[in-house]
């Protein structure tokens, strides 16, 4: 699972759970890859990420390297800062860890990539 | 890639693994690569609605739509299933094909819900088409799309079920639009299907959300 899919995830289907974003991370693999830089299509996603939440995911990855801590203004054209976000994004997966709800401390594990977010009848 | 041709796409998607015993209570029917080749080229070239865009595929078995939206340049897709044995062999699929901008998340569509508003440009599905034990499941994953995304969702609904369709896309605010009319061959994988293979009309709709 990359962290855009982090980004995305929350716990907040489960009763009495006002928020449930972001997840903590409790990496146990961590993998990074090279993915193919797609300048445009980078552009095009950012202002669909929460960029705190990133920062704080790449952080907790031990991988927060020089990612800025917010979005430039010009950041369509700023190719350094793309690249940046492009690698924080996509070439950083967590293999084999668990997703942690900030409100309930119910985990949510992560399995040769795949976060399993199925919850029980009691839970809902 | 982006400008595959069909037949080529089609024949790309033959390669995908399908499931080898279908699950009866989750209405496992997979896409036939015939199908889920020509819904994929009509939202490429018809609405740009793949190249460079994030994608959702709800209830994506073992993944045709999905692997096909990448072949034809999608930017980023996220798989969603309740079943993880067949996101496993999803997961198989993306190794084969090696491809590494598609995620997998395990988890009931039923339980999508705030919190994930206009995540993706598109959203595609094969959804369960809600008869036998699953009453309504093809309208709840319909209007989950149509929270996912925030430009179109396209969808299969039995051609019997349009007007109900239609009718609750408009409550829902977004602009149906029936694309084609396919003739669903469903295999006899099952052992209440008493003929070797069933054909069903399904409507391939695409929903315009355009929430921006």
């Amino acid at each position: 699972m990359k962290l855009l899919t982090h980004n995305m995830l929350t716990s907040k289907c489960m009763k009495a759970v006002v928020t449930g974003y972001p997840l903590t991370i409790q990496a146990r693999d961590v993998k990074v890859s090279e993915v193919e830089f797609n300048q445009d299509f980078i552009a095009r996603i950012i202002p669909k990420i929460d960029w705190e939440c990133l920062c704080r995911a790449a952080e907790q990855l031990g991988h927060l390297e020089d990612l800025p801590k917010a979005t430039p203004d010009n950041y369509e054209t700023d190719t350094d800062f793309l690249k940046k976000a492009h690698h924080a994004l996509l070439e950083i997966e967590i293999i084999n860890g668990d997703l942690v709800c900030p409100e309930t401390s119910r985990k949510f594990p992560v399995t040769d990539g795949i976060p399993n977010m199925l919850l029980n009848e009691d839970e809902i | 890639m982006a400008r595959m041709k069909l037949k080529e796409l089609e024949s790309h998607l033959q390669e995908v693994e399908e499931f080898e015993n279908p699950k009866i209570l989750l209405e496992q029917y997979p896409t036939r690569p015939h199908i889920a080749a020509c819904m994929l080229h009509t939202m490429s070239a018809t609405f740009d609605d793949i190249e460079n865009k994030t994608i959702a595929d709800l209830g994506c078995g073992c993944g045709v739509l999905s692997l096909g939206s990448v072949m034809l340049g999608a930017g980023f897709v996220t798989g969603f299933d309740v079943d993880s044995d067949a996101l496993d062999l999803f997961a198989e699929n993306i190794a084969d094909f090696e491809m590494d901008n598609l995620d997998l998340i395990n988890i009931d569509v039923k339980n999508i819900g705030e919190g994930w508003e206009n995540k993706f440009d598109t959203v595609i599905m094969n959804p369960p088409f809600g008869t036998k034990h699953n009453k309504g499941l093809d309208m709840l994953f319909l209007r989950t799309g149509i929270l996912l995304a925030s430009k179109a969702v396209y969808s299969l609904h039995k051609t019997s079920t349009r007007d109900h369709v239609l009718k609750k896309a408009k409550e829902w605010g977004v602009i149906p639009q029936v694309l084609a009319e396919l003739r669903y061959d469903l295999p006899n994988t099952y052992k209440h299907h008493k003929k070797t293979s069933v054909d069903i009309q399904v409507d391939f709709i695409r929903f315009s959300v355009n929430k921006k």
